[in-house]
Parts: C-alpha cells; structure tokens; sequence
C-alpha cells in the first residue's frame, strides 16, 4: 500500500504542469473579466467620478466620500440607500415566504408515500417552468396583462367587480404584490425540487421506525424531517435570499426602471444601475456595489460552510 | 368495530388526497395561466383586444408574427440572432472549460491544488453585479461596448459550473482510466478530449441547456453593454417595448414579441424537462 502511494506521487508530479496548464484559461479569463473589474469597482468607490453632460468629472480622490453620501438624507428626506435595501429585503420576503411554504408542503406532498400523488412528472414540469421564462418578458406580459386597459382590468370591470379600470402600477400594494407574485412562480417550483431531493436523502428505515412507534406525521415532520433536512433548507433559504438581494429584471421592466410609485419598488440592483446609466457615475456606483459585496459575503459564509461541510 | 376505523382511515385518506390534488391543480393553473393568456392574446388584433377579455384564440396569429417579424423600431430577427450567437457560444465555452479546470485541479497533483479548489468555491457566491461597474467602464474606456464577444468571453470562468463537473468528475472518473490511457502513450490533451469528455456527456448537457437558458434571459449586463440596435439581445429588446409609449402600440404584436421571446426556451423544455428537473438538483449539495 506505501509502495503505490510512493509510486503514484512520483508520477503525479511528473505531470503537474499539465494540471497548472488545464486551469490557465479558467484563471486569465477570470482576473481579465471579473477580479480586475471588481478591483475597479472597490477602487471607484473612493473617487469621485461621474458625467455631467458631454463634462467627465474627476477621477477626484475623496476618501470615504461616496459612502456618506450613500447614507445622506436626499431632498425627499430620506435615505435612498436605506429605503432601497428595506424595498429589496421586503420584495423578497413577501415572495420568499410563501414560495418555501407551499414549496415546503409540495415537497411533503411528492414524498409522501401513504398519499401516493400520481402524475408528479407532470405537476414538477409545470410549476417547474416559469423558473426558465425570460424574467423581463415575464415582467413585460404582466405589465400588459394588468395595465389600465389590459385584460385583468378588462376582465374584472365585465364580471362587475370593479366599475373603472385600476392602475396596478400606481398603487404600492399592487406593485410590490405583482412583483412577489412574479417571485413566487418563478422560484417555487424549483424549492419544491431541491426540498423534495433533501427529503428523499433522509434514511427510510427512521420514517418507518417512527411510524412503527404510532408517530403522528406532524410528529414525524417536526422531530425526524424537519432536524435532517435543516443543513439543506438553510442552503436552499440562503442561496434565495443571495438571489433576493440580485433583484432586478422583474421591477426593473415592470415599473419601467422607476420603482413606481414613488420608489417603493425600487432595490438595489435597480439604484446601481441608475447610477450606470447616462451619468456614468462610476464613484457611486462602487460604493452601492461594495456594499451589496459585503451582504452577500457574509452570506455567503452560511453556505460555504454548508458546501465544505459536505465534502466526503 | 375495527372495519369502523378502517373506513374512517380511508375517508380521511381521501380527503386529504382531494386536497393536495386540488392545491396541486390549483398550482398548476397559476403557473400556466398568464402564458396562456399571453398566446392567446398573440392570436388577436388590436381591435379585438381593446374589446375584451376572452379565453378563446383569435385567429390574427400569422398577421401578428408578421407584423412582429419586420417590426422596424425593433428588429426581433436580429435580437434572436444576437442571442442566439452569445447563449449558443456561452454554452459551448462555459461547459467546455469547467470540464477542464474540474478536470485540472482532480486528477493532477499540484501544490496549489487545493487552495485553488477552495478559491474558486468562495468566489462562487460573488453576485456578478459586483463586477459591473468596472466591466462596463472598461468597456467604455477601450471602447469595446456592442461587442458580443464581451458578453460571450467572460462564461469561461464560470465557479458554479466548475463546482458541478467537479462533484461530476468525483463520482463517475475513475482515475486508472487517465492511467491506463497514459501507458497507452495518449497526451494530456488527448486523454481529456477523447476519453474524459465522453465520460461527462450528461454533465456537459445539463450544464449547457442551463447555460443556454441564463443567457438567452440574461439582461443586467447586455443592457448596460449593447445600445446599438443591430447588437441587441432579444431581452434588451423586450424591455425597450415596455419604456416605449405602449398606448400606441398594436397590443397584438407586442403579445407576439414575448411569445417570440420565450419560445425558444419553452421548446428546450418541453424536449428536455425530464433531464432539466434532474438537473436541478444534482448541481447543489448533496445531503
């Protein structure tokens, strides 16, 4: 056994070059594309850099400038920065909640062996789908299907429910459920698939000991599932959540870039691209984009560990 | 006595099973029901649609696909193309390469080795936004906006799918395979592009529909990088219809745009679900 192991590592490193030559792509194409970008980015954000008409302002070193100025009040009395992280964080729970609800229930459902559920392919396909439609052309068909003079207000004026067409997009409540509601169907589908494969790598052998013992299932779910697929629900939940602070096409397209009304759905991603528009205004833009780096790495560690803990 | 509990097991049984049939039909509906309503209305003129609501296909179907089609402001035709060239080449590149660096840091042995493994899994979770902002002033610093190459390049390094062909490559590679086919006298090359990646076929197609996927719907960056109407993405194009007047437009034909849009990949998947939906799970953590 020492033998081969002495011998394989002798020949191992005969051929390490290769194993340095085979990464070599992966490696220049990320520090060209991504790792000097993001370099830049957290550069940027110390300087005041930005368009004013056909005038380029700076690159003016101002230190922790930009970053005071992400936390000010603007002339509205408010602090965007806070507002736009609060309206991405509330998007995403009012979506988030229900989608690992129902998503968590489904998942009980396929893997339930006294229901028995027929025709799951058929059910997973379905509510699958909406995970892979375009989420600016699913944004855009909900615009017009609930436009003044769409069909949803159509529809609802000659069933007599209403007596005037509603703008849904002029209404918080209606914008922000509109966009969960465009959340939810698009990533319920696939929680219910990754739950369900958590599920389903739960040992057998403790369902049925436990319903040997005259369990109940809320029993079973709170004392057996739940506590084995927790490490799993955490990614699952975490990784929506990372997904959840990336909010963009969907209000994006839905409220036209504005957060309508009054920027009540406007998120983060939606600020920094209003920053990477026509201004061009790199030194802000850095800062919103250093911030959002920090959320998500401290998340990020949550699932690291998940991932590494897993590791054979 | 006992018949009485059995009957009453049943009952309930079925009752519950009513339940979570009608909750699954229920679901079901929601999730087709607005693209339902979307090709239907892309069978319907103008006129028709300013009418009413109505369930039932109009019959304007070929007019608005025409009408659509050589639409001048936007030129559907040429988006698809576009999008086409980058998600095809992405797809094709990101698979590629992951299978090669997953390759690279598995089966040779290297000093960096494992430091470059767990790199690559801490960098996974960076949201690509973060790049943005430099991404796109060097792209306007060297001029290299409108270029779809831009968009095409970058998915080489791409951690998450370097992530899956490594567990990939961890359950399926045996490593007396490589080998064998070294005594063979085959070169590093050779052994990777004749006998590895047949190997990883199934991983190599799953990667590359969902490859395809994020990037025919992929529009943060695209939207930044291309304003040139002859190098837009279809989902640059889609949003523009929305900042358009829209109270102008033949609803009919804007109907027909998003079908357009989002067939492509409703095709894909009507082929492929049964591999899609395994394919979800197999790329996350394994319990």
């Amino acid at each position: 056994m020492g033998k081969t192991k002495k011998a394989e590592k002798k020949k191992s490193i005969s051929y390490a070059k290769w194993g340095y030559i085979f990464i070599i792509p992966f490696f220049v194409v990320y520090v060209i594309f991504t790792l000097y970008p993001q370099m830049l980015t957290i550069y940027n954000s110390f300087f005041e850099y930005y368009r004013d008409g056909l005038n380029v302002i700076g690159p003016n070193f101002v230190g922790l400038g930009n970053y005071a100025k992400l936390f000010s009040p603007n002339t509205a009395g408010y602090i965007p920065i806070i507002r736009f992280t609060l309206n991405t964080g509330i998007l995403w729970i009012i979506g988030a909640v229900p989608q690992f609800v129902v998503a968590m229930l489904l998942a009980l459902f396929f893997t339930s062996t006294r229901l028995n559920i027929k025709g799951q392919q058929f059910f997973k396909t379905v509510i699958y789908m909406p995970n892979l439609i375009m989420a600016s052309a699913f944004a855009m068909l909900f615009f017009a299907l609930f436009s003044q003079v769409g069909p949803i207000n159509q529809l609802l004026i000659s069933t007599g429910a209403i007596d005037k067409a509603i703008n849904f997009l002029a209404i918080k409540i209606s914008v922000r459920s509109l966009i969960a509601l465009m959340n939810f169907l698009m990533w319920f589908g696939n929680t219910t698939i990754l739950l369900m494969a958590g599920i389903q790598g739960i040992d057998e052998s403790l369902f049925e000991s436990a319903r040997l013992d005259g369990s109940s299932s809320t029993q079973v779910f709170f004392h057996i599932t739940m506590p084995l697929l927790m490490p799993i629900f955490i990614y699952v939940f975490i990784t929506s959540m990372i997904g959840g602070i990336q909010m963009f096409d969907v209000p994006q397209v839905l409220t036209n870039g504005k957060g309508t009304p009054d920027n009540t759905s406007m998120t983060l991603i939606m600020y920094l691209n209003q920053f990477l528009g026509i201004s061009k205004n790199y030194g802000m833009a850095g800062a919103v984009s250093v911030l959002l780096f920090i959320i998500t790495a401290i998340l990020s560690t949550f699932v690291f560990r998940t991932i590494a803990g897993n590791k054979k | 006595m006992k018949n009485n509990i059995n009957t009453i097991a049943k009952l309930k049984l079925l009752i519950s099973r009513l339940i979570v049939y009608t909750v699954l039909i229920f679901l079901s509906f929601l999730c087709l029901f607005f693209f339902y309503l979307m090709f239907i209305n892309s069978s319907r003129s103008n006129a028709q649609l300013q009418a009413g609501f109505t369930m039932i296909p109009g019959g304007n179907a070929l007019k608005n696909f025409i009408n659509a089609w050589n639409d001048s402001s936007i030129s559907i035709p040429v988006g698809m193309k576009n999008s086409f060239i980058v998600a095809c080449l992405s797809a094709i590149l990101t698979s590629y390469f992951s299978a090669l660096t997953a390759y690279g840091t598995y089966v040779y042995n290297f000093r960096f080795k494992k430091l470059i493994h767990l790199f690559i899994l801490a960098i996974m979770m960076i949201p690509s936004q973060v790049s943005a902002v430099g991404f796109i002033q060097l792209a306007f610093k060297y001029h290299l906006t409108n270029k779809l190459w831009m968009l095409i390049i970058p998915s080489i390094a791409a951690p998450s799918v370097y992530f899956y062909m490594r567990q990939y490559l961890e359950a399926t590679l045996p490593l007396e395979m490589v080998e064998a086919a070294r005594i063979d006298g085959s070169n590093e090359f050779k052994i990777f592009n004749q006998i590895v990646l047949p190997i990883m076929k199934p991983a190599i197609a799953v990667q590359m529909i969902f490859s395809f996927v994020g990037s025919w719907n992929n529009y943060f960056m695209p939207a930044l990088l291309l304003n040139d109407a002859q190098k837009k993405t279809v989902p640059v194009m889609i949003a523009t219809l929305r900042s358009a007047d829209y109270s102008k437009f033949d609803m009919g034909k804007v109907y027909m745009l998003m079908v357009m849009a989002i067939l492509p990949v409703m095709v894909i998947y009507m082929i492929l679900s049964k591999s899609i939906i395994k394919g979800v799970t197999s790329g996350s953590v394994k319990g």
